[in-house]
């Protein structure tokens, strides 16, 4: 709810910004207190709050594997192992279907990573929108958003290590030679087309981490901005839209960070093609 | 929106994650999945298994079960026969007591017969004398008519 002191545009901005660290024009490094500093900054700074909540979420991610992992049994297993396998079966299943069963080390625990740690970090929007940010402000933290996933660095920075293997894959199941002959031969297999071939796959290339990236991105941005929307209503008005926007969200959440880690399968799948199509 | 570090900080923890995850997470939770798999499989073979044994220990059970009828029939059979041959020799035991305890009677009887017989004899051969005394009225010499009536009584 926008407090007595800010408009509603002052109130959306506070809460589309995140809490950055870098260096002032005047040259010392500090957290940045408005968004014209934020933009003075320029690429060398960092989201301290992305970076956090990122953290978190995925540590958690790790300590409740990790945990499952370590008393796992072949025999019956308890609750948390069976949560944790339903989860690693569907990421397996997913896997099947899609990449079939080529062996490779990466695209398991790849997709389970990013399965349930898109899913966490997206499971941070149904946390009431004020809440945190209330906290942090009280601790004399300016800016705290707490959606990794509603900044397009964190997105883009997963869909970049995709991309890395998608890269490496494409050379080492094709061979140097032929995956860079193959960005002049495709789709158009004749040489005086190679200039155009070149230039499309070299767009396809680059759209590849962006659309993954931006995907996640855009959905997850958006239903945050509905929350910060709902929230300047009268906050006695607030529960009939915020409640069936969480519950949808609910959704969204999980098919968004389902969508990140088929695209994943998918790209790692056509890297391992190696036959025409 | 802008980009910066913040990017290459996120790329290097989602390499980290998806490393741990790679270490300690994904190797023991599939091979447990894999095992409990096999395990079932085998499970259900034995049971398939041991459903087939159940079968055939049922057929084994029943071809015993007539065999114990059939034997248990038997000694029925023989018991009874048995009861029955006790049963005609006690019959013949008694019957063979019976003749025998008549027999003893049947001579005590003749042997008391002789002996009332002995002494009606004896008896007669007084009372003839006596009644011959009182017919003649006079002293018969004993000794000439003993003789006489001895004769006399043997013909009793």
């Amino acid at each position: 709810m926008a407090g007595e002191d800010q408009t509603s545009g002052e109130y959306i901005q506070h809460h589309i910004t995140n809490l950055t660290y870098g260096q002032l024009p005047d040259g010392s490094w500090a957290l940045a207190h408005t968004p014209e500093e934020i933009k003075s900054m320029g690429f060398l700074a960092i989201h301290v709050d992305t970076m956090l909540w990122s953290l978190m979420t995925g540590f958690a991610f790790l300590a409740i594997f990790i945990i499952a992992a370590r008393n796992v049994t072949a025999a019956v297993p308890g609750t948390l192992q069976n949560l944790c396998e339903m989860v690693v079966e569907f990421v397996e299943d997913n896997i099947r279907q899609v990449f079939g069963t080529r062996p490779n080390p990466i695209i398991g625990p790849l997709s389970l990573t990013i399965l349930v740690w898109v899913f966490l970090m997206n499971l941070m929007d149904l946390i009431p929108i004020d809440f945190v940010p209330w906290v942090a402000h009280a601790a004399g933290i300016n800016y705290f958003k707490i959606v990794a996933t509603t900044d397009p660095n964190a997105t883009l920075g997963m869909a970049l290590g995709v991309f890395a293997l998608v890269l490496y894959y494409n050379i080492k199941i094709k061979g140097p030679i032929k995956f860079g002959a193959g960005l002049f031969t495709h789709p158009i297999p004749h040489w005086s087309m190679y200039w155009f071939n070149i230039i499309l796959e070299t767009v396809d290339m680059i759209a590849k981490p962006l659309s993954h990236g931006l995907r996640l991105f855009g959905n997850m941005y958006a239903g945050e901005m509905i929350f910060i929307l709902i929230a300047l209503l009268p906050f006695y008005a607030q529960w009939a839209l915020s409640l069936p926007w969480a519950i949808f969200h609910i959704l969204i959440i999980s098919l968004q960070a389902f969508v990140f880690m088929i695209l994943t399968i998918v790209y790692l799948t056509q890297a391992h093609e190696t036959g025409e199509h | 929106m802008t980009i910066n570090l913040t990017m290459l900080g996120q790329l290097i923890s989602f390499v980290m994650f998806v490393l741990f995850c790679m270490k300690f997470v994904w190797p023991p939770l599939t091979q447990a999945m894999r095992e409990r798999q096999k395990a079932l499989a085998e499970g259900l073979e034995k049971a398939v298994l041991a459903e087939k044994q159940l079968e055939s220990a049922n057929d084994a059970a029943a071809v015993e079960l007539e065999a114990a009828k059939k034997q248990a029939a038997e000694l029925i059979a023989q018991a009874r026969q048995r009861a029955n041959q006790i049963v005609e020799d006690a019959k013949g035991q008694a019957t063979e007591e019976a003749d025998r305890i008549k027999l003893g009677a049947q001579s005590e009887i003749d042997q008391e017969v002789n002996r009332a017989r002995e002494s009606l004899r004896a008896r007669v051969g007084e009372l003839a004398i006596q009644g011959a005394e009182r017919i003649l009225e006079s002293s018969v010499d004993q000794a000439r008519h003993q003789e006489m009536l001895n004769k006399l009584a043997a013909q009793l």
